[in-house]
């Protein structure tokens, strides 16, 4: 038996402890938003945050996950994902849009640890994440744009 | 003359002892070559001296020697992919027997652990994945930290060993926690076990870097 959250929510499940953290969310959770793109850690399809940070759940053992608290697309606080939302709507960044929840959890990080990031942080930041369709010159508009929504989000939610 | 502070029977009695002392021992004690052979003695013993001198430097210069083809064989496996990839000259880590430049723009970062979501942890696991193109893993898997990068890419036997000997470049408190460093360091050892291995064992590369150190941590000419 394996114990872990996601989105918040305890489990506590049978698995082998082998099992990708991908399996356990989208085929025993059913939490579809987080996509398999190539398994093998290289195309960041994948990303969840696992204890605030952005794994590739493709290869992260279910054992590694144990006691920790995984966070998917579909439970990213809306601190994040409301800025990011409406600046991939603003921007209209997807194409197919299959590689976007990972683009998102990525930039999520970015924009919780560096709030006003440069093209070089993004850069640094978003490499790992690949997109077919070649989205990257709107992702890294959206990055900015949604860097500035949080920033006025944050100052709003103050007054 | 000092005065002897003998009974007059005892004074008696010790001249005579040494008188007779005198008779048996003075061939001895005065013969013919008396001045020649101090002499000698003293240039016997500068001789001794002189020669051990000699043999001191040359033992010297053997331990010297020793020291450097220590190092010179630890050297190969610093230099190693195995081991250099951890110690680009740059910040991003290098990857494969060709020490390329990590694919994905993945950077050093502050604390030598990546940076925002490119974290090296957030892809290789505590342990090596099985199946082709996975990639590695072990608990720590880090680069050293930007303030203290301990760069190998890029150096001359000379300037690593200097490197080595220093605090400010290997973040240790003496030279002794280099062994222990390649000795026990989780990463090293992975080093040793995992792709095309380092040119000694990890058993030989640890003896060269003790020896190295232990018959005086010479530096390579170059
Ligand atoms: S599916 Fe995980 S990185 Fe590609
Ligand atoms: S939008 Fe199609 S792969 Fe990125």
């Amino acid at each position: 038996m394996i114990k872990l959250t996601v989105n918040g929510k305890s489990y506590e499940l049978d698995l082998p402890s082998d099992m990708p953290v991908l399996w356990v969310i989208r085929d025993r959770l059913g939490l579809t938003g987080t996509k398999y793109g190539c398994g093998v850690a290289q195309c960041g399809a994948c990303t969840v945050h696992m204890d605030g940070e952005a794994i590739r759940s493709c290869v992260t053992p279910v054992s590694r996950a144990a006691g920790k608290s995984i966070v998917t697309i579909e439970g990213l606080e809306p601190s994040l994902s409301k800025p990011l939302q409406e600046a991939w709507t603003e921007i209209d960044v997807p194409q197919c849009g299959y590689c976007q929840s990972g683009q998102i959890m990525a930039a999520a990080i970015l924009i919780r640890d560096q709030p006003q990031p440069t093209d070089n942080d993004i850069d640094n930041a978003m490499a790992g994440n690949i997109c077919r369709c070649c989205t990257y010159l709107r992702i890294r508009q959206a990055i900015h744009l949604a860097s500035r929504l949080k920033s006025s989000n944050a100052m709003l939610s103050a007054i | 003359m000092k005065k002897i502070r003998y009974a007059p029977a005892s004074r008696v009695w010790i001249t005579g002892t040494i008188v007779a002392a005198g008779i048996v021992f003075s061939p001895f004690a005065f013969p013919e070559n008396a001045v020649q052979e101090p002499v000698n003695l003293a240039f016997t013993l500068a001789d001794t001296i002189d020669r051990t001198k000699a043999q001191n430097s040359n033992e010297e210069k053997k331990r010297a020697a020793e020291s450097k083809a220590a190092f010179a064989d630890a050297y190969k496996v610093f230099m190693h992919p195995r081991c250099m990839n951890c110690h680009p000259s740059g910040d991003a880590p290098l990857q494969g027997d060709k020490s390329t430049i990590h694919t994905m723009n993945v950077q050093r970062g502050p604390d030598g652990k990546g940076l925002f979501a490119m974290k090296c942890k957030n892809c290789h696991q505590d342990a090596n994945l099985e199946g082709e193109h996975l990639p590695p893993g072990i608990e720590t898997w880090h680069l050293p930290t930007a303030q203290r990068p301990m760069v190998f890419q890029g150096k001359t036997p000379r300037q690593l060993a200097m490197g080595f000997k220093d605090s400010a470049f290997t973040g240790f408190k003496d030279i002794h926690r280099l062994v222990e460093h390649v000795e026990t360091d989780h990463l090293v050892l992975h080093s040793f076990t995992y792709g095309t291995r380092p040119p000694l064992s990890h058993k030989d590369f640890v003896a060269r870097v003790k020896e190295w150190i232990d018959k005086g941590a010479e530096l390579p000419d170059k």
